[in-house]
């Protein structure tokens, strides 16, 4: 399989995410633009793993730890974007700065 | 084209398609099931670059946890679940620009560095090698990571005390 199949669709997804982090104003769907983002990066490193096949696994290692931290990084923001609706009763980023 | 090439290019294809509806989509809990299905055809990925360990890891955790828990959050903010025009910032247009500036920019680059190279799969990430690696070479960066699961798991179980003791 060509390298660059799985570099083209991260970059595609990237892109996405990207937009999706700009353009959405619900604070939980930012969260779903970060996902994306950091699903483009995996698909980096795994589609580098398996070119490069090291016995080390260096990419596919750190693929498993991006996942971990993206589950902790979901579980923090979703708790930030539940106070923040507590404090304010909106999860509105662009109301965020006026509240 | 082979076999798997062409599942590759579908999945590729049925990932941005479920991509741009999660982020586009109007209505928010649609959003993020369209979400489910972009992390499930990068799932699919997984497997045909060989990474048969990350794949499973990828439908437990993404699949299974974390959009469990962003459907949780849309519930429990009281989000409006149904079809809402008012969902994009005003910045919308320059927010395309940008991503697709991002992605014109990251295809320029691979295209330009990656061109002729081939993945071959020679060394598969089946369970076993992945946890020889991880648990021989990476064990020190495992302990770590799992210090810093257990600080995001306190945090976050103080940030949602401290909220509704400030009420």
């Amino acid at each position: 399989m060509p390298l660059l199949y799985p570099l083209l669709l991260s970059s595609a997804l990237f892109g996405i995410g990207l937009y999706g982090v700009l353009a959405r104003r619900n604070a939980v769907m930012v969260l779903v633009g970060v996902e994306l983002m950091l699903n483009a990066v995996n698909l980096q490193l795994v589609a580098y793993d398996a070119w490069f096949a090291e016995t080390l696994h260096t990419g596919q290692v750190l693929t498993l730890f991006v996942i971990a931290l993206a589950a902790a990084e979901i579980g923090l923001g979703l708790a930030i974007v539940m106070a923040m609706f507590r404090a304010t009763g909106s999860i509105d980023v662009d109301e965020a700065d006026r509240a | 084209m082979s076999l798997p090439e062409a599942v590759f290019l579908i999945l590729s294809a049925v990932a941005v398609a479920s991509a741009v509806l999660a982020v586009g989509s109007h209505q928010l809990v649609h959003a993020a099931l369209w979400l489910v299905v972009t992390l499930g055809a990068v799932a699919g990925c997984f497997v045909l670059m060989t990474a048969e360990l990350l794949a499973w890891v990828q439908v437990l955790v993404y699949v299974g946890a974390v959009v469990v828990l962003v459907v949780f959050a849309l519930m429990l903010t009281r989000s409006p679940t149904g079809s809402q025009s008012a969902e994009v910032t005003r910045n919308r247009p320059l927010a395309a620009v940008l991503g697709l500036l991002a992605t014109v920019g990251l295809a320029a680059t691979v295209i330009a560095g990656f061109r002729h190279e081939r993945i071959t799969g020679r060394l598969p990430g089946t369970a076993a090698s992945i946890g020889d690696a991880l648990f021989r070479e990476w064990v020190l960066a495992f302990e770590v990571l799992s210090v810093v699961l257990l600080a995001a798991l306190v945090a976050a179980i103080v940030i949602s005390r401290s909220g509704s003791e400030n009420r």
